[in-house]
């Protein structure tokens, strides 16, 4: 038993906030997703691991600055929402889950093949103009990209939550999300809203995807933070944008912990394991998550 | 399947329900069971032989999956798991205790069978997505157990060697022998599934997946009918596991991955959700395709580009054109290649008189 001591464990823990909230911010766009749509993405990592691959290659290809292969990343990936909605969950609005499963699944195929036929297997870097020095804080090293990732992640979280209470759009979507026929009657035009909201993902796995690329470099092996979407989401909640936030918290937290004080035993991989474990006690005990919203089913 | 219907008058329930509607259904599965059973294995050549080997086994894998999909509605996302149960399960009888096969080959599918009922139990509270995930949950769960325990996996790299099955202690050697062992298998698979739909089980289970609360009304137990289905269909999964352990000689984690499991979804999307005919032809769609591919793209890919590039291509070809066929699928034709083979046969049916 490694000696508690309170040094290793603030590490661990401030390690586990960054590193939570920038889980916040992809598990955002699958949240987004859900709330405003009821489909699931499964392809969510492989949103981030395109965008990263589009910052990485303008970057290197044609040698654009940082904030424009940045923007670049953002709209190429606002156009992609678009058009994937359009050409793929369009048609099935209205079908049995599984099939919306399966065609995001089949979508993160497509995805993983497309980004490494155009830019190649090898691992490209992201950089961003700032400092690589950590800061330190006490005994707490921060690096300035992590720190980066959790002020966008809590200004979009804030952003976000803002815009489903009190913009119209957002209440629209909230009204889309809650009754499709009913929203439609208020007229509400249910299609626009569902090509915005995977418009929006896209957005914001774009700027995942620029801030995670920058931390681990892009290559498709940048897909696996999907992973970690589901147990952030379903213990924050499928459709809660706080739940997102909590549930990375929970997660990032989790797993460095795990890492820190399991791995000498069992000889590695907790980190990967841990959030599933917890996971799976949510949906036994809380299946709507921590902030989600419960569901009566009628025939 | 290639019949003419001209003059059926069924009176009967039972007629209706019976396997073979006519008497020249029977003989023509029986022209198909003698044409896969004898002509082909003493035709095709061993490199052939062994491809179709790879798509019995896929087989049993995809009825199993259809089961638990198709015919009940539940998700799993860990089916590769389930087969890597199986094979574990195996492997170790067969090196510890020597076991013949047909200890091992049930043995991995109970094992499997408890552990996907195990996985099986959220079923009762959660479902769709969130069975979805759990079942996710499930695969990398299993997957990091079977790597991280030497008990299970025998150490290094995970892998254990298996030593191909053996009748009355003559080892099966040739891929033509295997072939045969395995279509044991795959004919008792399709026999046992389409048994298994058209009874009270199989009656139960498509009223669950239609609606599981009216079939709860109605008075069929959806927890015990949910968790029989994955059960049953783990231990499709498990046997599906133990045969492709026999086929490769070695037991391995790599083999079981999620792509695995993503593989025999493609593969019951592609085919056809709830039936079994689509299940074969999805298996053996999936198992060819990037057979194909590589096939095709050797042979004429070189004429456009470099050796280099085609080794970049064609694993990411595969992977685009696998995704973009189950999304095709699942988009234009739902029902996939089985509403396919039915439209060409119900328009052969009246054919030359169609009107």
């Amino acid at each position: 038993m490694p000696e508690f001591e309170w040094q290793f464990t603030l590490v661990l823990l401030t390690n586990g906030v960054m590193i939570g909230l920038m889980y916040a911010l992809i598990a955002l766009g699958f949240v987004l997703i859900y709330k405003a749509t009821d489909a699931i993405n499964f392809a969510q990592g492989e949103f981030v691991m395109f965008a990263g691959f589009i910052a990485a290659g303008a970057a290197d290809l044609a040698g654009a600055p940082f904030w424009v292969s940045a923007l670049l990343s953002v709209s190429g990936m606002v156009l992609l929402g678009f058009g994937l909605e359009r050409v793929v969950l369009r048609p099935l609005i209205g079908r049995p889950v599984i099939a919306v499963v399966m065609a995001t699944i089949g979508l993160a195929a497509v995805l993983r093949g497309t980004a490494t036929l155009a830019f190649g297997a090898g691992t490209r870097a992201i950089v961003m103009p700032i400092s690589d020095e950590p800061i330190q804080l006490g005994p707490v090293m921060l690096p300035p990209v992590q720190l980066i990732g959790a002020v966008v992640s809590i200004a979009f979280l804030a952003a976000f939550s803002w815009f489903f209470l009190k913009s119209r759009i957002g209440i629209a979507m909230r009204a889309v999300a809650d009754s499709q026929q009913v929203a439609m009657a208020m007229g509400i035009d249910v299609r626009r809203y569902f090509a915005l909201a995977w418009a929006m993902a896209g957005a914001v796995s774009a700027l995942g995807g620029v801030v995670w690329g920058t931390m681990l470099g892009v290559d498709n092996q940048l897909a696996l933070v999907g992973l970690k979407v589901f147990p952030v989401v379903i213990l924050g909640g499928l459709d809660s944008i706080v739940g997102a936030v909590v549930g990375g918290l929970i997660v990032g937290i989790v797993e460095n912990l795990a890492a820190g004080y399991l791995d000498p035993y069992v000889g590695g991989g907790t980190k990967d394991f841990a959030p599933y474990i917890l996971m799976i006690v949510a949906l036994m005990i809380r299946p709507e998550g921590i902030f989600g919203r419960r569901r009566i089913e009628r025939v | 399947m290639f019949h003419r219907e001209s003059g059926v008058f069924k009176t009967s329930y039972a007629a209706d329900m019976a396997l073979y509607p006519l008497p020249i259904a029977k003989w023509a599965v029986a022209a198909f069971a003698g044409l896969f059973i004898v002509v082909v294995p003493l035709t095709l050549g061993e490199y052939y032989v062994s491809i179709l080997d790879l798509i019995l086994i896929a087989v049993v894998g995809a009825l199993g999956l259809n089961i638990l999909v198709g015919y009940t509605g539940q998700i799993s996302i860990g089916h590769g798991a389930f087969m890597s149960v199986g094979a574990y399960t195996a492997a170790n009888l067969v090196t510890r205790l020597d076991a013949p096969f047909w200890v091992a080959i049930p043995a991995g599918g109970l094992m499997a069978a408890l552990i996907g009922a195990v996985v099986g139990i959220p079923s009762l509270r959660i479902k769709g997505i969130y069975l979805a995930i759990a079942t996710l949950a499930a695969q990398l769960i299993i997957e990091w157990t079977i790597n991280h325990v030497p008990a299970i996996s025998g150490g290094v790299q995970a892998s254990i060697q298996v030593p191909r099955p053996s009748f009355f202690g003559i080892q099966l050697k040739t891929q033509t022998q295997l072939y045969m062992f395995l279509m044991a298998f795959a004919v008792l698979a399709i026999v046992g599934t389409s048994n298994l739909v058209r009874s009270r089980i199989g009656r139960a289970f498509v009223a669950v997946r239609d609606q599981d609360i009216a079939a709860e009304i109605i008075g069929i137990s959806t927890f015990r009918y949910k968790l029989l289905a994955f059960a049953i269909s783990s231990f499709y999964a498990g046997v599906t596991g133990v045969l492709y352990t026999y086929y490769l000689g070695i037991a391995n984690y790599e083999q079981f991955q999620i792509t695995v499991s993503i593989d025999y979804l493609a593969m019951i999307i592609i085919g056809g959700l709830g039936s079994i005919l689509g299940s074969i032809f999805g298996a053996a769609f999936v198992t060819l395709l990037p057979i194909v591919t590589r096939w095709f793209l050797e042979s004429f890919g070189g004429l456009i580009f470099s050796p280099a590039d085609l080794a970049n291509i064609i694993p990411n070809l595969r992977l685009i054109l696998f995704g973009g066929l189950i999304i095709f699928f699942l988009v234009v034709e739902p029902e996939g290649l089985n509403r396919l083979w039915r439209n060409i046969r119900n328009y052969f049916r009246v054919w030359p008189f169609s009107y």
